[in-house]
């Protein structure tokens, strides 16, 4: 096995574990927009999009990585956009 | 030399960006500022990618991301909160795309060049990713009711799917060997593309809080897969903080049903009743009540919890909860909602409807923080809820929920249900608390019967 992959295996399992540690403070109230909000985090697989339609390696390439560049921002947008939206209806009930 | 150290520490940011975002998400009042702190190292690291020397043309990445941000933006603007259990499904499948398309493009562009251990990688990440997109497909068709949503059962089904992904994995393990391989590539990832829709079409619609999360976890892991492959770190770590939160989720919602992960995936949930004894409600009493008698009731009460259903939500009655909780607590009524992890139709999708219908989150309680409450209150409300408050799953251990957690709704003083009929649930199984003493049935549409109480309270 490569030296790089190891690397990436150790970011792999610290940043599980930080991300369980994280997500499982996060209150039954916010799981909708957690879920909504991770989902737009994933549209980062958008940096390897971007290089799959940008690099000019053929045709097809380029074509396959438009598409995912498309869907990938599709999510960061959307993910975005509407976990703000959900938030924002979250309010106290300090009327009185 | 420098422009590779930019990218590196700008990606390094976004990663820990990322992290502080989903931590600011433990409590309502830090969230939104979080979600900016994220959005900012989504930017950093589009910007970061951009520079990237192996960029030569951006004339498609123009266009893809001009489209993406539309599509993107009237989604976000438009999709109503009842629709997003939907949404997220075919978020999955787009993210899922991203992922395959990218491992596709890297596979023709080096071919047969792969170490073994990348191709691995690659090979994993096409075929969760091919996997991810069918399933999350039929899990978006099922929930917007493009299909049926009970599930599609037929003789054989696990023994076939199993052979279907374990065959699929054997040319995993054959292509890291042999990388070059190119029709066996392709092969898998038809293979992947037949197992989502087979998985998935098995499982029915009360099921789907459990595989929205574990196809969230999958779309999660298989990019991660591609930061493997492409040596991206910021790939691997978002890639695992939503593997990891897909599978949390999952978790949760599978210890609310008292289920497994294989009894969602190969149970058939909806299809077991046939088998199970169903107990006869013959000789049973269900006492009706008025809405005016029901008014009477909730307005003279101390105290009043409401438990919302996934019926509240299908008759869209949530707007008619909030305003007869805000008419009974102007009678001076203590006003809280009992909120069951499975309310919805995904993880914590109930609270989201209600908030949207302007209850205060304060008042939204979960189900291990209230439970000890029922017994101090005088009326429960049952609004269009069913299992998550049938005691058999207490005391019938032949029920197909025997050992889920549910509402101690029972212990209250009283109990009022809104129900449309008798037909028993979504599970299809009878429910002992439509015929417990306490109870009274307001029978009707939920929105109709909701209106008619507003009516009724403030005359009292």
């Amino acid at each position: 096995m490569s030296e790089v992959t190891f690397t990436e295996l150790y970011v792999f399992i610290l940043a599980a574990f930080v991300g369980y540690q994280v997500i499982s403070r996060v209150p039954a109230l916010l799981h909708t927009p957690l879920m909504s909000a991770t989902n737009a985090i994933s549209g980062i697989s958008l940096v390897g999009s971007l290089v799959a339609a940008g690099s000019d390696h053929g045709q097809l390439s380029t074509i396959l990585g438009f598409i995912a560049v498309t869907a990938a921002t599709i999510n960061v947008v959307g993910g975005f956009g509407i976990t703000d939206r959900m938030l924002r209806m979250f309010k106290r009930g300090d009327r009185d | 030399m420098e422009r590779e150290v930019f990218i590196e520490v700008v990606y390094l940011a976004a990663s820990v960006l990322f992290i502080l975002g989903l931590r600011s998400l433990s409590s309502p009042a830090t969230a939104r500022r979080g979600m900016f702190q994220a959005e900012l190292g989504m930017l950093l690291a589009v910007v970061g990618t951009l520079v990237n020397h192996e960029i030569v043309r951006y004339d498609w990445i123009a266009g893809g991301l001009i489209i993406g941000s539309i599509i993107g933006a009237l989604m976000a603007i438009y999709v109503p909160m009842t629709a997003m259990p939907q949404r997220i499904a075919i978020s999955h499948m787009f993210g899922a795309v991203a992922a395959t398309l990218v491992g596709i493009v890297e596979y023709n562009n080096v071919g047969g060049n792969l170490g073994n251990v990348t191709m691995a990688a690659l090979g994993f990440e096409v075929l969760f990713g091919s996997l991810t997109i069918t399933g999350s497909f039929i899990a978006f068709a099922k929930l917007q009711e493009l299909m049926p949503g009970r599930p599609v059962i037929y003789p054989l089904q696990n023994i076939m799917n199993i052979s279907l992904f374990l065959a699929a994995c054997g040319i995993l393990v054959y292509l890291a060997f042999d990388p070059t391989n190119v029709i066996l590539f392709y092969t898998m990832i038809g293979m992947g593309l037949l197992f989502g829709v087979l998985m998935v079409v098995r499982i029915g619609g009360a099921d789907m809080p459990v595989v929205i999360s574990l196809l969230n976890s999958y779309a999660g892991l298989a990019s991660s897969a591609t930061g493997f492959v492409l040596d991206n770190s910021i790939l691997v770590i978002a890639g695992a903080l939503d593997g990891a939160s897909g599978f949390l989720l999952s978790v949760i919602m599978s210890r609310a049903m008292n289920r497994s992960f294989a009894n969602v995936l190969f149970g058939g949930f909806g299809a077991v009743e046939a088998t199970t004894e169903i107990r006869s409600a013959e000789g049973l009493t269900v006492h009706s009540i008025s809405a005016e008698d029901a008014a009477i009731q909730l307005a003279y009460a101390r105290s009043v919890i409401i438990v919302p259903g996934y019926g509240m939500a299908v008759a869209q009655a949530q707007h008619q909860v909030q305003e007869l909780a805000s008419v009974m607590q102007e009678k001076g009524v203590d006003v809280k909602y009992a909120i069951h992890p499975v309310a919805g139709r995904m993880p914590g999708h109930m609270n989201v409807l209600l908030a949207e219908a302007n209850v205060p989150y304060d008042k939204l309680y979960e189900m291990e923080a209230i439970n000890d409450e029922f017994d101090r209150t005088d009326v429960a409300l049952v609004v269009g809820a069913n299992d998550v408050v049938n005691p058999a799953a207490r005391n019938d251990s032949g029920s197909p929920i025997y050992g889920m957690p549910i509402l101690n709704v029972e212990n209250a003083k009283s109990i009022i249900v809104l129900k449309r009929s008798m037909n028993p649930g979504f599970s299809g199984i009878e429910n002992e608390l439509f015929y417990n003493p306490k109870t009274s049935m307001l029978f009707g549409d939920a929105k109709a019967s909701l209106t008619a109480l507003v009516g009724e309270v403030k005359q009292v």
